[in-house]
């Protein structure tokens, strides 16, 4: 009945549908508790009016909103694709600028001290991170052919391995390594000690992912290789390794900024990297939310450097996919 | 009848079991060279597994198999010669799709010969010709047609320059009109004198170019014989319904 309606009118249901969408925005909006301050903004001659009919402010706050919402979406609707991109980062961007500045930011204070942020916090978040990418991917490519080998010693190693630091959450790695290795006797520095945690752990998680792309290669790949003559290493890093990077990459690239971010963990051991300066900078002036929030974007920055990394690499690996 | 000194292949006794499965029993072949040898039979019945003993890529159990005056034993050094002298070809063609056609060829000869890439590159056009797809050399398998592709794995083992080459039903993921031109590369193959183990149901081929035709049965030999003989008045009861079935 109704599926006739919608198909004997269309353009009537559709409308409709968008009314109806319209109207669940603002019911929603309002059972949120949306307020109505910012029309008293807009317009101070309401200001009055609004006090006096709070309910009613609320409904007619939320209203506008939703069509707001509306309007922008078929605004958005009028540009072609790239830019419609570009315009809803943009618009989303605002939007967050926004909901900081309502904190009332010092900004002064944040300039003051993002230099040195940037030049001791970033520089070593930004070293330690990339050590331990570098090393995790060497573990994770030997892990992943001590997975696939048929020898029991080997592959017990690997298990074991993958399964104890994946297991172990890498707070507690950090600790142990830091505080644990200069009880057999081996003192090791706070940098270090962040690294090689950092490395066991994420080389474990990549040690997966690294299997499974290997193992996403059709056997018959293998079997043409040595047909050839090439030798099982050859044929793993002229052959496998370039195709299977096709599926390693992405995940790898979600690891990396994992990391990039838990490497903030490593502030627990004292060392000075952009968390740990973000707790301690704003203390002496009682400024913590300043240095939260530029912390916080200088990890968004980064993120998106590697973000763009990765899809460089992965255009890379997947031009012979072009027809 | 060729002589036993002349033989390129030679196996006697070779069994091999897929765990509890005996796939082959008790092989015995001997091969001269520039012979051309096609082998057919039902499923199953272990004619792949009887051509990727030769190149080891599987292992025999019982047995000697020797290649070329090598045996193929544990031995790696003696492994990695026999391949260098056998070129394979598959039913999957197996290029490697991150790599161009003239990549494809020249791959294996710059890592396993050692060979110049100039020199390999010119050796990799030459055979790239002879199968008359030079002009792809630069395009990815993924971009080319399934004969296309088959003839370029073709050309990709020519390159290494081998003495033997084994087919393992080259043509029988192909569409029926690209079958011809793969059997035709594979014919001036065998005319210009190069030794050839073929699995193939292609029976034309087998007529046109093979010295014997041996037919396999759950892992034994069962005939051997000339092709005109073999299709025309095969003596087992097992062949005879092999070839019923084939032939409709
Ligand atoms: N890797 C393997 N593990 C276990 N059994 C196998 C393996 N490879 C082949 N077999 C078995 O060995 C037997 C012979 O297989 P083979 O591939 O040699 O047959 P074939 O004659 O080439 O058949 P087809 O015409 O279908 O290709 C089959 O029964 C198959 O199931
Ligand atoms: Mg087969």
């Amino acid at each position: 009945m109704l599926g006739r309606l919608i198909l004997t009118y269309p353009a009537t249901a559709r409308r409709i549908g968008a009314l109806f969408v319209l109207f669940l925005v603002a019911a929603g909006l309002y059972s949120l508790g949306i307020s109505s301050a910012w029309i008293g903004k807009i317009f101070p001659s309401a200001v009055d009016w609004l006090k006096e009919n709070k309910q009613f402010g609320r409904a007619i706050s939320a209203i506008a909103l939703a069509l707001i919402v509306a309007f922008n979406w078929k605004l958005l609707q009028l540009l072609p694709r790239r830019q419609q991109i570009v315009a809803v980062w943009l618009e989303l961007f605002a939007l967050l600028m926004l909901f900081f500045y309502s904190f009332d930011l010092s900004l002064p204070f944040i300039a003051k001290k993002i230099g040195f942020m940037i030049s001791q916090g970033v520089v070593t978040t930004l070293y330690i991170s990339a050590i331990s990418i570098a090393i995790a991917t060497v573990i994770a490519l030997a892990g992943a052919i001590a997975k696939l080998s048929k020898n029991g010693v080997i592959y017990g190693l690997a298990t074991f391995y993958t399964s104890l630091f994946r297991g172990l959450p890498l707070l507690m790695q950090i600790y142990i390594i830091y505080l644990g290795l200069p009880q057999v006797g081996y003192v090791i520095g706070a940098v270090p000690a962040g690294i090689l945690a950092l490395s066991l752990c994420y080389g474990a998680y990549m040690t997966e992912i690294f299997r499974a792309g290997i193992e996403s290669i059709h056997r018959g790949q293998t079997e043409g290789a040595t047909a050839l003559g090439l030798s099982p290493n050859q044929t793993m890093f002229l052959v496998i390794l370039p195709q299977a990077m096709r599926v390693i990459v992405p995940p790898t690239g979600n690891q990396f900024i994992a990391m990039l971010k838990d490497s903030s963990l490593v502030s627990v051991v004292g060392v000075w990297e952009i968390m740990y300066l973000a707790r301690t900078q704003g203390q002496t002036e009682f400024r913590h939310i300043e240095m939260l929030i530029t912390a916080s974007m200088i990890y968004w920055v980064l993120s998106i450097g590697l973000e763009f990394l990765q899809s460089r690499i992965e255009a890379h690996f997947g031009r012979f996919n072009a027809r | 009848m060729p002589q036993p000194m002349n033989d390129e292949i030679k196996l006697s006794g070779v069994h091999k079991w897929y765990g509890q499965y005996h796939a082959l029993d008790d092989i015995n072949l001997d091969v001269a060279k520039k012979e051309r040898i096609v082998i057919c039979g039902p499923s199953g019945s272990g004619k792949s597994t009887l051509i990727r003993c030769i190149n080891r890529l599987e292992a025999h159990q019982q047995g000697q198999i020797v290649v070329g005056g090598i045996e193929l034993t544990d031995n790696e050094k003696n492994i990695e010669e026999v391949r260098r002298e056998v070129g394979m070809v598959f039913q999957h063609f197996n290029l490697f799709p991150h790599l161009t056609i003239v990549e494809n060829c020249v791959l294996a000869p710059v890592w396993v010969r050692k060979m110049g890439k100039a020199k390999a590159t010119e050796i990799a056009m030459h055979f790239l010709e002879r199968v008359r797809i030079a002009d792809q050399a630069n395009k990815y398998p993924g971009q080319l047609s399934g004969g296309q592709q088959q003839r370029v794995a073709i050309a990709r083992a020519l390159c290494m320059n081998p003495k033997i080459m084994l087919f393992d039903e080259p043509t029988s993921a192909l569409d029926p009109e690209m079958v011809k031109e793969v059997l035709d590369t594979m014919v001036s193959l065998a005319e210009e004198g190069m030794t050839m183990i073929c699995v193939t149901h292609e029976m034309g081929f087998a007529r046109q170019v093979a010295d014997r035709v041996i037919f396999m049965d759950q892992g034994r030999v069962v005939e051997e014989a000339a092709p005109a003989e073999f299709f025309d008045n095969p003596q087992h009861e097992r062949s005879r319904l092999f070839l019923s079935q084939i032939l409709h």
